[in-house]
């Protein structure tokens, strides 16, 4: 695709949409992967004073380069607190003080519940065994808000998750207050087709928005349920100049590109292999 | 006191076949060298205890090791998958495992009700997901003083609990910094207990955020410089992001990883 800032992938124009809807001063829970990718752009970028958290106990991170993992050295040199584990889930995420969650996710479903756990119908013998839940059910629960990052495709977006790691709107309305939940919920879903918001009465993710070059029909397509779309559905700004050299320059220092082309390899061969890099770790 | 002692002597006189060990670390300061370690003495039936298996959980159930893992989040971080665990967990190679699988912050919480010598710990947590299904060490408790509908994790006190840290003085008192985890905790929750440590010092100046351990809540120290790679220690190392992209190719092969596990553990170079 083209644009102003010349041409990008889908996967850029994700993490750009994804950066752009993090609030300038937020205090963002942040998942490894894509979500921190992003969290860190939008620190480059729309929001300068993004306070960036990440489970390994490290409050106000200010990496100067992408870290691999939730607990790379430089997360702790530059944050504001180390706190222990415990600490950080139990003083910090479950009374509330965090306002975004920003999570990955192998399976997604219409009201936005999210699979990291096994793919396939038996719990004792899975297709497919991924890593499991990590910090994301507590994340998903206790932010204020979550944003959910995932390609969009048919292995993802599924009209029932096999294995609930993490609670959206539950079975629709009124679950989260049934659940005693005290975080509103998924308030987007970004993909590298578009984005999703929840319907305010069925809570049903609905398409508001498609990417440059994505129709309605192919995200459509690339959805395990019959899809709503907004009656107002908009068109993405493509990323300008300047966050596609912001991602580039962040992408570039971890040798990203190379390993996200080898990941779109694997997980065409293997299914979903690639999930794995994604949500908390 | 805590005793100084070697790795192997620590390791043989403290991990016995069928016991319940955490080997912990939150990406920073993990004891690999230790786990190392346990795979060179051939201990089986271990139920392994993590928050976060990585490489060197990977390492440990792809040896043979463990019967059971007790987690949170199986993965290579940043990387993708653990290779032997999923085969284990999958299809039973080279032997079957079972898992008990919970979230970080109940996996947190068992610690520090472990470490607090209460039987279970409280919090809000799990409420609509599956995992309160498959998982029978997640149950539910009304606060008598609200009614609020809470979750309730019991205790973790494993058998052994192992962890890496930057220093320790020669009475055995315990330094490490940066990010912490649950180090103290397991410490403080395992019945018997190793630190393996960067350097030993004759003395400990004091550093701002540092955890301490005093000697007597420790069972060993063993000095074991680089103990913790691929993983670091804040100070000394930094975490060779390189040798977990690199683990994704070894471990993806049974025989492969054969091959690496008596090339880089089993051979007497790999001792320490």
């Amino acid at each position: 695709m083209s644009a102003a800032g010349g041409s990008f992938t889908a996967d850029e124009m994700m993490t750009v949409a994804a950066a752009r809807a993090l609030r300038d001063g937020a205090r963002c829970f942040v998942g490894i992967g894509r979500p921190s990718t992003a969290a860190n752009l939008a620190r480059r970028t729309s929001a300068p004073n993004l306070v960036l958290i990440y489970e390994s106990g490290t409050i106000g991170a200010k990496p100067d380069r992408l870290p691999l993992s939730i607990g790379d050295g430089m997360l702790a040199e530059t944050a504001d607190a180390v706190v222990s584990v415990p600490e950080m889930f139990n003083y910090w995420l479950q009374p509330g003080r965090i306002d975004v969650g920003f999570l990955g996710a192998a399976q997604l479903d219409r009201y936005g519940n999210i699979n990291t756990t096994v793919i396939g119908d038996d719990y004792a013998r899975p297709k497919v065994r991924l890593p499991g839940a990590g910090g994301a059910p507590e994340i998903a629960a206790s932010c204020r808000e979550v944003i959910v990052v995932v390609r969009h495709d048919r292995r993802a977006f599924v009209e029932r998750v096999d294995f609930v790691t993490s609670v959206g709107f539950g079975a629709g309305p009124g679950d989260r207050e049934r659940l005693g939940l005290t975080g509103r919920g998924p308030v987007l879903v970004v993909t590298d087709l578009g984005l999703l918001e929840p319907d305010p009465d069925s809570r049903e993710l609905t398409l508001t928005a498609v990417h440059p070059g994505a129709s309605v029909d192919r995200v459509r397509e690339a959805t395990g349920w019959p899809l709503a779309v907004a009656a107002d559905l908009r068109v993405t700004e493509p990323p300008t100049p300047a966050e596609l050299t912001a991602l580039r320059a962040l992408e570039g220092a971890l040798g990203m590109t190379e390993r996200s082309e080898r990941t779109e390899r694997t997980e065409g061969r293997e299914g979903h292999e690639g999930m794995r890099k994604e949500g908390s770790a | 006191m805590a005793q100084l002692t070697s790795l192997t002597e620590a390791v043989a006189a403290l991990v016995g076949d069928g016991d319940t060990v955490a080997l912990e670390g939150f990406t920073h300061l993990i004891p690999v060298a230790a786990g190392h370690e346990i795979i060179r003495q051939g201990r089986r039936d271990l139920t392994l205890v993590r928050m976060t298996p990585d490489i060197v959980y990977d390492q440990l159930i792809g040896a043979g090791c463990a019967r059971r893992l007790v987690f949170s989040w199986a993965g290579n971080p940043g990387v993708g998958s653990l290779h032997r665990f999923r085969d284990a967990a999958q299809r039973g190679w080279p032997v079957p495992l079972e898992l008990e699988e919970h979230s970080h912050a109940g996996m947190a919480n068992r610690y520090a009700a472990g470490a607090a010598g209460l039987p279970f710990a409280v919090l809000r947590g799990y409420a609509g997901t599956d995992l309160a299904r498959h998982t029978a060490t997640i149950r539910s408790i009304t606060c008598p003083f609200t009614g609020e509908v809470l979750a309730a994790v019991p205790a973790l006190n494993p058998d052994v609990g192992i962890v890496h840290a930057q220093r320790a003085d020669r009475a055995g008192n315990v330094q490490l910094w940066g990010i912490t985890g649950v180090q103290k905790e397991v410490v403080l929750a395992s019945r018997r207990s190793l630190v393996t440590v960067e350097e030993v010092v004759a003395e400990l100046d004091p550093r701002p955020g540092a955890v301490v351990l005093p000697g007597w809540a420790v069972t060993y120290v063993a000095e074991v410089p680089g103990g913790a790679h691929p993983s670091y220690a804040a100070g000394y190392s930094e975490r060779d992001n390189d040798f977990y992209r690199a683990w994704d190719a070894i471990s993806r092969d049974r025989d492969a990883f054969t091959s690496w596990l008596a090339a880089h553990v089993l051979s007497p170079a790999g001792a320490r």
